[in-house]
């Protein structure tokens, strides 16, 4: 557990995950050139140092497919965490009030945008 | 890789044997898996499916591959939903490896159809299960979120 905290103490690997989030299953290079072209200062070093931190806390599971090697965003220890915590009765009030938060700061941003 | 697909990885402190079992055995699969359980004759070719506690089969498929505690693999079509049925069969497969006195447990869940609804479905679901099949075979007890199939499902 202690590994899964550390591995999302840091932004970078956070933006990684972010990635993986949106597209599942990328290789190393795929993730440079998408990082690249959203002008993302990590070095291809950078980010193979992230992958690895990300795989020995099992946040990202990698499957070889030929000379690739695929990067999938592994949400299975966060979920072991949150039922550490948080039990069935609450989940939904807190899946409630995560949808008025997400709500309310979309309508936000929309009236933010209009001004 | 297919177009549609995820990986699951858990790490479970017991034996492949044990956990084999637990993957099958509808008396573990009802613990974890919100009350359901699967029914094949576990070889090749053999027809696959899974039940719910009404009696209904949500899905269906066929035994692929089967490699009794080392790995797993099934064609799997959901029979419940009209859009989800409609994308034809997925890939799953089960993978054990022990390293140490853990069994790593990756599954595999993948379909040749771009932005398939069926594995966003089902992807909601993974992480729930093998939370709890890690629970049940760690502590004896699986999560209590996973013990009754909800009725939102049906």
């Amino acid at each position: 557990m202690d590994d899964v905290f550390r591995a999302l103490a840091d932004p970078s690997r956070r933006e990684l995950l972010d990635r993986l989030f949106a597209r599942n299953g990328q290789t190393l290079n795929e993730l440079c050139d998408r990082l690249a072209e959203a002008g993302a200062s990590m070095t291809r070093q950078a980010v193979s140092k992230h992958l690895a931190i990300l795989e020995g806390a099992n946040l990202v599971a990698t499957v070889r497919r030929g000379r690739e090697k695929l990067h999938y965003l592994n949400p299975v220890p966060i979920h072991e965490i949150a039922e550490r915590w948080i039990g069935k009765y609450e989940r939904h009030r807190l899946s409630a009030l995560a949808e008025l938060k997400k709500g309310l700061e979309a309508k936000k941003d929309s009236e933010a945008k209009d001004e | 890789m297919s177009e549609s697909s995820f990986v699951y990885v858990t790490y479970i402190r017991t034996t492949p044997e044990k956990l084999w079992q637990a993957l099958i055995d509808p008396e573990f699969t009802r613990k974890y898996w919100f009350q359901a359980w699967q029914e094949s004759e576990w070889k090749p070719g053999a027809s696959w499916r899974l039940m719910v506690p009404d009696g209904r089969v949500t899905d269906s498929g066929e035994v692929i591959e089967i490699e009794p505690h080392r790995r797993l693999v099934l064609s799997w079509r959901n029979e419940f939903k009209p859009e989800l049925r409609a994308e034809g069969y997925s890939r799953l497969t089960y993978l054990l490896e022990p390293q140490g006195d853990t069994v790593k447990l990756t599954v595999m869940h993948e379909i040749d159809v771009p932005k398939a609804k069926f594995i966003e479905a089902v992807s909601n679901g993974w992480p729930h299960i093998l939370a709890s099949l890690k629970s049940l075979l760690e502590t004896g007890a699986s999560l209590e979120a996973t013990r009754r199939w909800p009725k939102e499902k049906m």
